[in-house]
């Protein structure tokens, strides 16, 4: 069978890799440790393709936080709040979607971020020591409850923030 | 307990106290002759006054003295030296009590005593003490302060807040010295003061001297407290540069004051002056600072001066800038900034604690000081009081500085990732206390100013206010206000690397969106900087041959640290171990995580190549940097925490060395010959991708038992004899190796080896001898079927650590096939924990399929834990962090019964 050419999607649809519109253009995303993470949150499951509006979406999480709009009750959670804030970086490390952080999980973080530069013996220390840290209910894994607490002191709000067209 | 500590701080004060008598007599008693002094110290020396020339040229007339007292050839120094001793002992006085310090800042404690000292100058003497001039401060004080300040700038954070340092820096200051300037203006011609001779000119001089912000105690009170970081660099960069500012600004105004008319063109002449000032700092600052770092490149010889040209070059730069009058403090400032970076690359590692404590010791001097005389100053000047004009110039002082802060901050908050809230504000403004600057300045006015006296005094009394007022009460409010705050003791890890990947997040999501924020500008100084600048600025290091020194000098160091204080603190490890909890890491380990952490994730942009092609070996600044970095995690696991070096005491380190036929095969001329010579670069001889083990010794001390093979065990005790001898020749001291050669090793310079059976491994164990500090060296031949069925041994392509470590496991399990029918070789890595289980785990089973003895242990524990105590896998690996060296006697898992060969 010849290789077909797939038809050209809607210019406002990003792909993963190919063509110089794509993920795959920013040069600076290579060499970012976490940049296939980062790509990969763009794409929901299955999906090789993300359109303009959920490509919006998913930088909405990193609106600073705006204190001075009031707060009604009853609106939905806005997305640039602390609590989707930590869930996308929990996402990150989160690959299986099952709601934890296994230990083998945090390994391979920790692995493309200290590459090299530490012993895999170290790495293991201090993956379990991660853990162990943070680990409440035992199951050598951590639930986003435990990633919610373990961050508690840090200012989410500033860390997970971009000041986009400013 | 409690009393005789009292009991000891009674004694001491007393003793300062006296001290403090002693030396205020000195200084009062050298008055008479000091009283010239003032001209003395900064024009003529006193050699040359008119009563030593006099005396000199007829010698015959007067009989040999037996005894005479020259004072006035000793008396600026001298003079000088009291001083100093005076105001440190001032300072060791009441740091003796931390409850103190806490509460009162150091610098109104300073001032009080010097208030004291001046006091009794006063009572004794009517004239002002002379030492301190303001030429002295610009020329000699200062520079030692912007250094300090500059020189431990923290770097990221200034650069991450630059905007908003200059801002308020820059516009706070111009805005604080109008403001005020154009207030007390409007006072002064409100009649019933009485000062309508002070004109507009006039009025901005001294705006400018006193809008001069110094928070030294704000600061010391701020990092106490750890403030959140923003506050604090704000403050910090705030107060270096406006200094700059201020005093720009005092030069361009005491031209202005003292013109008899002001016209449109001078404002913008002004203006221009302003400009050329600061920016011809910033050149002169860059200038000396590549000048320094250029310099260093050339002192790897002269190591013993080394420190000496970061302190020329950036007083270089701060007088090169005076001497065009330009703004000497930006040019201090950029200077150090600039050099910083470069120098400390390039220095050694003894250099550059030496800069640092020094910088820290000058600045501390300095500042001491300069609080000290101000104290002094207060009571001896003359003061010419007005309380109308002193107390508005304290109100608008704090008003426009408020007012200031408020309206700066709405302006630049929307161009901050986190903007100020109010309570920042307050802190800011707050934090504006007065200092040495304004103290400086207002001595430094021109005679001809009318209400010289007035300003002085008002200048003082703002001083003082703020340094007591607002220095004590801002740490109760700060605290009760509650004022944001980064906890920058020790977070957990999780925080650490969390914090991490969220940076790394926020880099990635402004590479998608082509956001240009700090991140993308450090980038491309990065790449400038590693291109352009260091390829300059920075020795190369890229030479094989420094690869080396260094290598030696930290394995010298590391064996060092090592034979040091070990055996005390091995000894007490098993104890210390007990008591540990199984679930709790030891403080140090935690540090040790805390700074690998802190140091690896630093990079945000920066990915190390990873090595997954046999072919692609590191380039060789990569090597050193690793290296350098496994000697740090090296020295790091050789003291009391164990946390890098589980794999030491989980179980037995092998010392590598590739099967000979292969090593014969493959590379037949980088064989070693094992020569002394060649023993001491044995370490770096890089052959089959592996770096060949040094130091035997040092697992041998460590491990207290390792397994050779016969030439291993041959080079081995090479090492150490030569060793031993190394380190008496060089250091003087040997910890007496006693050691017992089996008979077939008497003749150990043979270079081929001694006769040994190459089908026989060694056990070589090293015992503590009890009662003297040596220790015996004890072998034990191991059969060869046994401690092949026994021993756990690792193939030495395994323990690749330059290569990867974690592919090509279909390679290796092929090699390892062939390997198994081979004398045993025990290998491992000079202290260098590169555990890998899998691989290990791996092995030992393919090689159990080999070897039908072999194949009686658990497939699921990796052969070599037999040997040591074993440790549970289960219940999570925390467990063998636990662990430490230790010191045994024998190893009483061994397998084997101990046959000692005498």
């Amino acid at each position: 069978m010849p290789f077909m050419p797939e038809p050209d999607p809607d210019p406002w649809q990003l792909r993963r890799l190919n063509g110089p519109q794509d993920f795959g253009s920013v040069k600076e995303l290579a060499t970012n440790p976490i940049g296939d993470r980062i790509i990969g949150a763009f794409f929901s499951q299955g999906q090789e393709t993300v359109d303009f509006h959920s490509f919006v979406r998913i930088l909405a999480h990193f609106r600073p936080l705006d204190k001075n709009r009031a707060k009604r009750p009853d609106s939905p959670e806005p997305i640039n709040s602390r609590i989707s804030k930590l869930r996308f970086a929990f996402q990150l490390y989160d690959q299986d979607n099952d709601g934890k952080i296994s230990r083998d999980e945090l390994l391979q973080v920790l692995r493309t971020m200290l590459e090299m530069q530490v012993t895999e013996e170290q790495l293991e220390s201090i993956a379990d020591r991660t853990i162990q840290e943070a680990d409440l209910d035992g199951d050598n894994a951590i639930s986003f409850d435990e990633f919610r607490k373990s961050l508690e002191k840090v200012n989410i709000e500033h860390k997970m923030s971009s000041r986009f067209l400013h | 307990m409690d009393d005789s500590i009292s009991c000891k701080c009674n004694w001491t004060s007393k003793y300062l106290v006296c001290l403090v008598i002693f030396l205020s007599g000195a200084l009062w008693s050298s008055r008479d002759v000091l009283s010239n002094a003032a001209g003395a110290t900064t024009k003529a020396p006193p050699v040359n006054s008119p009563a030593w020339t006099q005396v000199s040229p007829k010698p015959q007339t007067q009989p040999l003295p037996v005894f005479t007292i020259n004072y006035p050839r000793i008396q600026v120094p001298f003079e000088i030296t009291l001083w100093i001793l005076l105001a440190s002992f001032a300072k060791i006085g009441f740091n003796m009590y931390h409850k103190i310090t806490i509460w009162i800042p150091e610098s109104c404690l300073l001032i009080s005593v010097g208030l004291v000292v001046g006091g009794i100058m006063y009572a004794v003497h009517g004239m002002p003490p002379a030492v301190l001039t303001s030429n002295v401060f610009f020329l000699y004080m200062l520079p030692p302060i912007v250094l300090d300040s500059s020189y431990f700038m923290p770097t990221r954070p200034f650069f991450e807040n630059v905007g908003t340092v200059l801002w308020f820096a820059v516009v706070g200051t111009l805005w604080n010295s109008l403001g005020i300037g154009v207030s007390l203006y409007g006072v002064c011609q409100i009649e019933a003061l009485g000062l309508k001779d002070i004109n507009l000119q006039e009025n901005l001089l001294f705006a400018s001297i006193i809008s001069a912000v110094d928070p030294v105690a704000v600061l010391a009170v701020f990092e106490d407290i750890s403030i959140n970081e923003q506050l604090y660099i704000v403050v910090f960069g705030e107060c270096l540069f406006n200094d700059a500012v201020t005093v720009a600004l005092y030069n361009i105004l005491s031209f202005v004051a003292t013109m008899p008319e002001v016209e449109t063109v001078d404002v913008f002449l002004g203006m221009a002056r302003f400009v050329v000032v600061g920016l011809g700092g910033l050149f002169f600052g860059f200038l000396f600072g590549f000048a320094a770092a250029f310099t260093t490149r050339f002192t790897a010889h002269v190591r013993e001066i080394e420190p000496f040209f970061v302190f020329m070059f950036s007083y270089l730069a701060y007088l090169v800038a005076e001497l065009f009058s330009l703004s000497s403090i930006m040019a201090i400032v950029t200077c150090a900034l600039t050099m910083k970076y470069y120098v400390e690359e390039n220095v050694a590692q003894r250099s550059c604690t030496t800069i640092r404590h020094v910088v820290k010791m000058l600045g501390t001097m300095s500042e001491t000081l300069i609080f000290f005389f101000l104290g002094v100053a207060t009571i001896t000047t003359d003061h010419e009081w007005n309380w109308g004009y002193i107390l508005f110039t304290l109100l608008f002082a704090f008003v426009w500085r408020a007012l200031g802060v408020f309206v700066l901050t709405q302006i630049i908050n929307p161009f901050r990732t986190i903007p100020f809230n109010f309570k920042d504000q307050f802190g800011l403004a707050y934090g504006g206390l007065r200092g040495a600057i304004c103290f400086a300045l207002v001595f430094l006015l021109p005679q001809n100013i009318t209400c010289r006296n007035l300003f002085i005094t008002a200048t003082i009394v703002v001083i003082l206010f703020t340094v007591f007022i607002q220095g004590i009460s801002i740490r109760p409010l700060v605290e009760c206000m509650k004022v944001r705050r980064t906890n920058r003791k020790l977070g957990t890890i999780n925080v650490e690397i969390h914090k991490r990947l969220m940076e790394h997040t926020i880099a990635g999501i402004e590479d998608i969106c082509g956001q240009w924020s700090h991140y993308y500008w450090k980038d491309k100084f990065k790449k400038f900087n590693d291109r352009v600048l260091r390829k300059i600025l920075i020795r190369d290091n890229r030479a094989e041959s420094s690869i080396v020194a260094l290598y030696k000098k930290l394995e010298l160091q590391n064996a060092l640290e090592l034979l040091g204080p070990a055996p005390s603190d091995l000894s007490a490890a098993p104890s210390l171990m007990d008591l540990q909890t199984k679930r709790n890491f030891p403080a140090s380990d935690l540090r040790n995580m805390h700074e690998l952490l802190s140091k690896n994730m630093y990079k945000i942009r920066q990915r190390t190549v990873e090595y997954t092609k046999k072919s692609a070996l590191p380039n060789d600044s990569k090597v050193r940097e690793i290296l350098i970095r496994r000697h740090i995690s090296i020295r790091h696991s050789f003291r009391v925490g164990s946390f890098p070096r589980t794999g030491v005491s989980k179980r037995h380190r092998f010392l590598s060395l590739p099967p000979r036929k292969n090593m014969e095969s493959r590379s037949p001329p980088s064989r070693p010959s094992y020569t002394s010579e060649n023993l001491l670069r044995a370490p770096i001889i890089f052959r089959h991708g592996t770096w060949i083990p040094v130091a035997t010794l040092d697992l041998l001390i460590l491990c207290s038992s390792i397994v050779l093979s016969a030439a291993e065990l041959n080079n081995t005790i090479k090492q150490i004899i030569f060793r031993s001898r190394l380190f008496s020749t060089l250091f003087g001291f040997v910890r007496s190796a006693s050691y017992t050669l089996p008979p077939g090793l008497a003749s150990l310079d043979n270079a081929e080896g001694p006769g040994l059976e190459d089908k026989q491994s060694w056990k070589m164990t090293l015992h503590p001898c009890s009662g003297s500090r040596g220790t015996d060296l004890e072998l034990e031949p191991l059969s060869a079927t046994s401690s092949v069925s026994q021993l756990q041994r690792f193939s030495s392509r395994q323990e690749r650590p330059l290569q990867n470590r974690y592919h090509q496991p279909e390679r290796r399990e092929h090699e390892l096939g062939q390997q198994t029918s081979r004398e045993p070789i025990a290998e491992g890595l000079w202290g260098q924990p590169q555990r890998d289980s899998w691989t290990a785990h791996r092995y030992s089973r393919s090689r159990d399929e080999h070897r039908p003895g072999g194949g009686n242990l658990p497939p699921s524990a990796p052969t070599g834990w037999a040997q040591e105590p074993l440790i549970q896998k289960g219940g999570g690996s925390q467990n063998h962090l636990n662990r430490r060296p230790h010191w045994r006697p024998h190893n009483p898992h061994g397998p084997q019964s101990p046959g000692q060969v005498d």
